[in-house]
């Protein structure tokens, strides 16, 4: 067992402990950052004045009546901007922009002595615009041909080599919806400047060290000229990555003019229209699949939605490509992907980064065309999962192919697989308008992230004189349980019981240069840098120890707070142990540091192992369909999930639950609407309200739901055997879309590829079953193919069946 | 006379300096009470749910949970509201808190991840902890008579099911609560955790005492007003002086336009505790529903006794919002996609209107004349609802939305019909969201009355059902959906019917 996995005697890491600040949540004392506007005083508001035109260049921007407004204190223009005019890492987000680039393009800001003046505010100022053609949906762009950023193709074998030794040919199409975080706190920033004119920020923001980077330049100043500090946020999910920046560089330029704290906080409506969200795909591709069913060759082109600027688009691309894979060996694949540039929101990080999108095109190529083969979608799963020796498509050896079966297996076995479809089985025979069914479907993704420098994090420790202990870790809070976990770290590594460990917000003044809190990476990185620093503290500490217990150092342990000599019997309590370390001037405080070992990525050739491991799970979901209305009901859910030996057992089945409703929520439910047509109104996002989008309630959740963590599953390169938790559980969801299909084509004859839109609401699940009841009627045959019109505007998914080829 | 002033948390809080239309959520975050959030501004995610206390079903008062976000502070004047702070006991000084039992099951089951939802969740879920005629379930005879809707074991009991806790616990009371985070089992599993509240726990012994009492409200800043009148004849007085006076009883309508769509009125009037407007009457001939009565209100007293009204409520947007909404303001603000109207059109519903010179009533199939528009003067209010008796036998509801909970309707289906000796004698059937006003079926109804209660009945007037209204496409459905759905709701009426007999 690795140094960094292996776990010492009554460790704290391991025991279920619910989240803690969670008296702090159900008082309603836990403060997020508006919050502290009412703590704060003479604060100025900000507002956003936004263009209502999808595209157009600015040739008049007057703010002089806005500035007659009551109340009304400044606007904030481009030529207020002492630096760099843009809020962004790829230098394509003009902060204020001269060309309105997408619908509710924020294109100045007024500050206000009150929210409604800077509103009223914002309604005064006067924008003249030159209108420019415009491109909204995926297909615009793909015929314009207007993509921006790389585009990298993944290859591996032969794929004509493949598709020839082929026995079974088939090519479709899928187009897939985004989906929007709605963290139920809106992006907020508050800044003010101190007697040195430093700026401080107070910012709801995954990536303080970048808000931080942006701010500076913004302002023109150093990195050691603003401290950016998350106390935590109400959910991130990706949406805090990076569209944070430039609300904070907006509230810091405004405090940097006035010499007053500025407040910029979205409210829903601006920040589901400003704001960025996960990217929706199209996928073309052509699958070869040999006379058992087993995957040959795979021809795909992936394009994801990008909206206006690159944000993270190429990255989340390079991840959807390395997931396109999932469980399934490809021996021969050309994948190609690209991101195509539209006049919406720029779309980014979002809980799979990617992931769920590269995933959730083989999983519809498995649930389309196993019917097709003539197997039944699990068999079809199951006879391309992975085996030992065989690599992804992008060249990393899958090493432990077994967990993709060992969860697998136990799924089955806890969900009673076989007996519930005789059940089912039994309940369609004698139900002609309602069809149940259940699928499986399993996952594997990669943990790290692609871009190998990000895989690196820092810590600082304190212990001060009476025993107490503070640490400081470059990770932020968003409700994952990360600062739980790095205090039972913390409390494990040092050997003290958790009352000991507190954790103070996170702050760039602390740690330097953090990685954003992303990719599932968050414990892992932070984690392994809080453990060093520790580390480096406990082996001080029991030289301390071991002088005063007259023994040597490594026969000295530190367990509950007690040092102890190996089968000896003096002990020195951790309270007289730091006060006589003090005296004997050992340092009492450590900067801890971690890199991932191991990984290597080359983007050009799109090859190398980019992830430290995988992470697995299963699932297996049982919906019930009312043939009148499409509409649904998840009955039941099984989940096994591999997180390694958990650190935090409560902490990590509230992300599977969490993260399994949430892609079910995307998958089934969320349905972001944009005005396509070419009227005035072109561009706008139709769905801007939380009466409009409508996410996952208590009536989505599964009506049983059993979530098991995989039993003595340790990680050896990770904190303490552990395994990551926050994105992959998404991506178990998609065995609710595949029970959905399976339940649609239970409706018609069987043998048909079932083509479900993506969200499979209630009336593309209508539209669904109708397509399979006209099939049925017709003379339905081996290859036919029922396509649900999406209606509304959806696409639909439109496949050809070639046999035999 | 006393400044107007709302008791938080024990404490009378002066209104001022607030503006007429900030709402109860800005009122407390701006006094520092930041547990109470804002996370849509539209009573739909219920982050800022606080209780109030308000005149009881069963108690002489009721720990009423609503969206602070919707509620003007004014419209609290006189009254007590407790929110996530208060329901805590703060412990000695150093000390922690002790924590509410409801804050106490969140907490421990891991309830709350992010936390920026939990504050109100924690107060829908006090609410529905002090409901008292929440009790255990399958306790013989003594099941609760709120929810209603318990699963029917057959043998007349309700039993614990997905939607209902052992504890008798209804999750429609967290239907207005939206969480990203936990996927909500752990929330449910807190809330069919809690138990009965103690004797001396002093939110319990606060339903024993009368409500406080509505007060007469005069708040003005600048140019804008905030009104409440004692009496019906005293507003309707005031009405015919303002024309220009937005009418709120729950605000659950009238806050979404102030929060979303920046309207502000010069004068608001409220009427939801106008005593003439809160009855509830059951005569031979009908049923009469005061106007102001919350359907929360109403859904409790009628206990069942109208099914095609029980089937409605829990379909009716959240219990947050059934907890300040009324009859009155649904069919006051005309929304072609109300789902009111479809249900009392199918219940030949007809609407008492009151002016300062006397009542008529109007048939509700008469009442709308247009998009948003009625009958109704300016000067005119809806006293009550008259639900005339018999009703008919065979009714259902049948609402087509995306969610199950808390979802705007894509197109709403009532039916009211009297089969006897399997004839259909009467068929009504109300409409939803096929049109710019809620309209009856008057052809598919004359279409059933008189023929045999068949599929081939059913399968021919639902042909003639798909083909009434004219839907339209939008970002809820697309036409052709929705046409269908029409159709659908009558075959799938039939199918349930013919199944339910054959079982």
């Amino acid at each position: 067992m690795s140094h960094l996995s292996e776990r010492p005697e009554k460790p704290v890491v391991g025991l279920p402990l619910p989240h803690e600040s969670a008296v702090l949540h159900v008082t309603g004392a836990a403060l997020y950052t508006d919050d502290l506007v009412h703590r704060t005083k003479d604060v100025l508001h900000a507002y956003p004045v936004q263009v209502m035109k999808a595209h157009g260049r600015i040739t008049a921007l007057r703010t002089a009546p806005a500035l007659a407004v009551p109340g009304v204190v400044r606007v904030l223009t481009a030529a207020d901007v002492p630096g760099v005019n843009d809020a962004g890492m790829k230098h394509d987000e003009p902060l204020f922009p001269d060309e309105v680039m997408f619908h509710g393009h924020a294109v100045a800001w007024v500050l206000g002595e009150t929210l409604e003046a800077a509103r009223l505010g914002a309604a005064a100022v006067e924008v003249e615009l030159e209108e420019l053609p415009s491109v909204i949906t995926l297909e615009e762009a793909i015929a314009a041909e207007s993509f921006h950023g790389a585009r990298p193709v993944m290859v591996t074998g032969d794929v004509e080599a493949g598709f020839a030794d082929s026995a079974h040919v088939f090519t479709g199409e899928l187009q897939f919806s985004d989906q929007e975080h709605f963290y139920l706190e809106t992006h907020a920033a508050l800044a003010y400047l101190d007697e040195s004119e430093q700026v401080f920020v107070q910012s709801s923001t995954q990536h303080p060290s970048e808000t931080q980077e942006i701010v500076a330049h913004v302002l023109g100043l150093h990195s050691h000229e603003v401290t950016v500090q998350c106390l935590r946020m109400g959910g991130g999910f990706g949406g805090k990555e990076m569209q944070p920046h430039g609300f904070a560089a907006v509230a810091a330029l405004g405090a940097k003019l006035t010499g007053r704290p500025v407040r910029v906080r979205l409210n829903r409506t601006q920040d589901l229209t400003m704001s960025g969200k996960r990217h929706g795909f199209h996928a073309a591709w052509r699958i070869g699949f040999d006379a058992e069913g087993r995957v040959q060759a795979l021809d795909a082109t992936l394009t994801a939605d990008g909206g206006w600027s690159l944000d993270l688009s190429e990255p989340v691309v390079a991840r959807a490509l390395c997931h396109i894979d999932n469980t399934y060996w490809i021996p021969h694949a050309r994948v190609a992907g690209r991101v195509a540039r539209t006049n919406k929101v720029s779309n980014t990080a979002f809980r799979g980064f990617g992931g769920p999108q590269g995933m959730l095109v083989i999983e519809d190529i498995m649930g389309r065309c196993a019917p097709l083969l003539g197997l039944d979608p699990t068999e079809l799963r199951e006879r391309n999962f992975y085996r030992r020796g065989q690599t992804t498509p992008y060249g990393q050896p899958v090493v432990q192919p077994e967990r993709i079966t060992a969860v697998w297996d136990r799924v089955k076995e806890n969900a009673g697989l076989a007996e519930r479809r005789r059940e089912i089985a039994a309940f369609n025979a004698a139900h002609p308008h309602t069809k149940r069914a259940l699928a499986l479907t399993g996952l594997k993704f990669g943990i790290s992230f692609n871009l190998t420098a990000f895989n690196q994090a820092g810590a600082l420790v304190l212990i001060y004189k009476d025993g107490s202990v503070l640490i400081n870790h470059g990770g932020t809070e968003m409700g994952q349980g990360l600062h739980t976990k790095m205090l039972q770290v913390a409390a494990t590594t040092l050997g003290v019981p958790l009352h000991k460990v507190r954790l103070a917000p996170t702050r760039t003044d602390k740690v330097p240069n953090t990685s954003a809190t992303a990719a599932s990476a968050g414990a892992d990185l932070n984690g392994a840098a809080v453990k060093n620093a520790c580390e480096q503290l406990r082996a001080r500490l029991l030289g301390v120890a071991a002088t005063r217990l007259g023994a040597n150092p490594s026969d000295v342990r530190i367990v509950e707070g007690v040092a102890r000599v190996l089968g000896g019997d003096g002990e020195l309590a951790w309270d007289d142990l730091v006060r006589t370390a003090y005296f004997q001037r050992v340092q009492l405080s450590a900067a801890g540091f971690y890199r991932t070992e191991g990984l290597h990525w080359d983007a050009g050739t799109f090859h190398g192992s980019p992830f430290k491991y995988f992470s697995h799970g299963a699932a297996a979901a049982e919906v019930e369909v009312d043939g009148f209305t499409g509409a649904y009901r998840l009955r039941r859910v099984d989940i096994v999930h591999d997180v390694g030996d958990s650190l935090s057992p409560m902490i990590d089945i509230g992300q599977v639950e969490g993260g399994f409703v949430q892609g079910a929520g995307w998958l089934t439910l969320e349905d972001l609407r944009w005005d396509t047509g070419t009227g005035p109104n072109r561009g706008r996002l139709l769905t801007q309200a939380a009466s409009t989008y409508k996410l996952p309630s208590f009536s989505e959740m599964p009506e049983e739901f059993h979530v098991t963590l995989l039993e003595n599953a340790a990680e050896e390169g990770a904190v303490y055997g552990s395994k990551a938790v926050g994105e992959p559980p998404l991506m178990l969801a998609f065995s609710v879309r595949e029970a959905l299909r399976e339940a649609v084509a239970a409706f018609g004859p069987g043998g048909i590829a079932v083509e479900l839109a993506s969200p499979a609401t209630p009336e593309a699940v209508y539209w669904a079953i109708e397509a399979v009841r006209r099939a049925g009627d017709g003379a339905a045959g081996d290859g036919a193919v029922a396509a649900g019109s999406g209606g509304g505007g959806t696409v639909p998914a439109g496949a050809k069946a070639l046999s035999g080829a | 006379m006393v400044a107007p002033r709302i008791t938080v948390n024990g404490t009378a809080t002066p209104i001022a300096p607030a503006e007429p239309h900030t709402t109860v959520l800005d009122f407390l975050r701006e006094r520092g009470l930041t547990g109470t959030k804002e996370g849509c501004a539209e009573g739909e995610c219920g982050a800022c749910a606080v209780l109030v206390a308000r005149p009881g079903v069963h108690k002489p008062t009721d720990w009423v949970a609503v969206n602070a976000c919707l509620v003007p502070a004014a419209a609290l004047d006189g009254q007590e509201i407790v929110t996530s702070e208060g329901l805590a006991t703060a412990g000695e000084p150093g000390t922690p808190p002790v924590l509410h039992p409801v804050q106490e099951e969140m907490a421990v089951r891991g309830g709350s991840q992010c936390g920026y939802c939990t504050p109100g969740f924690v107060c829908s879920m006090a609410a529905e902890y002090y409901r008292p005629d929440r009790c255990p379930r399958g306790a013989s005879g003594t099941e609760g008579s709120g929810g209603g809707h318990g699963r029917d074991a057959g043998d007349g009991t309700r039993h614990a099911d997905a939607e209902h806790g052992p504890n008798g616990f209804d999750l429609h009371a967290l239907s207005g609560n939206l969480c990203r985070c936990t996927g909500y089992r752990p929330i449910r599993d807190a809330a069919f955790a809690v138990g009965t509240p103690p004797d001396e726990d002093p939110l319990a012994r606060r339903r024993e005492q009368a409500p406080p009492a509505p007060v007469a409200t005069a708040y003005t800043r600048g140019e804008s007003a905030f009104l409440r009148r004692d009496t019906l004849a005293d507003t309707l007085r005031l009405l015919r002086e303002r024309p220009d006076a937005v009418v709120v009883a729950g605000s659950t309508d009238w806050g979404v336009e102030v929060n979303i769509r920046a309207r502000r009125a010069r004068c608001v009037v409220a009427v939801d505790r106008l005593p003439e407007l809160r009855e509830l009457h059951v005569t031979s001939g009908h049923v009469e529903i005061g106007a102001a009565l919350t359907l929360t209100e109403i859904e409790r007293r009628l206990d069942g006794s109208v099914p095609l009204l029980a089937e409605l409520f829990p379909q009716f947007a959240s219990r947050l919002i059934r907890n300040g909404a009324t009859l009155g303001g649904n069919l006051g603000t005309g929304s072609p996609i109300g789902d009111s109207p479809p249900v009392l059109l199918a219940l030949e519903a007809s609407v008492v209107l009151a002016d300062a010179d006397g009542e008529r009533e109007v048939p509700l199939a008469e009442y709308f004349t247009g998009y948003r528009r009625s009958v109704r003067r300016p000067d005119e209010l809806i006293r009550a609802v008259r639900v005339p008796l018999p009703l008919s036998p065979l009714t259902a509801f049948h609402k087509i939305a995306k969610r199950r909970f808390d979802d705007i309707s894509s197109v709403a289906v009532a039916f009211a019909l009297d089969v006897e000796d399997g004839i259909v004698r009467k068929a009504r059937i109300g409409l939803g969201g096929v049109a710019a006003t809620p309209i009856r079926a008057l052809t598919t109804e004359a279409a059933l009355e008189g023929r045999p209660w068949t599929a081939r009945t059913a399968e021919a007037a639902a042909t003639l059902l798909r083909a009434e209204g004219t839907p339209l496409d939008d970002h809820r459905a697309s036409a052709a959906y929705r046409s269908a759905m029409l159709g659908r709701s009558l075959v799938k009426l039939y199918a349930r019917t013919t199944e339910a007999v054959s079982s």
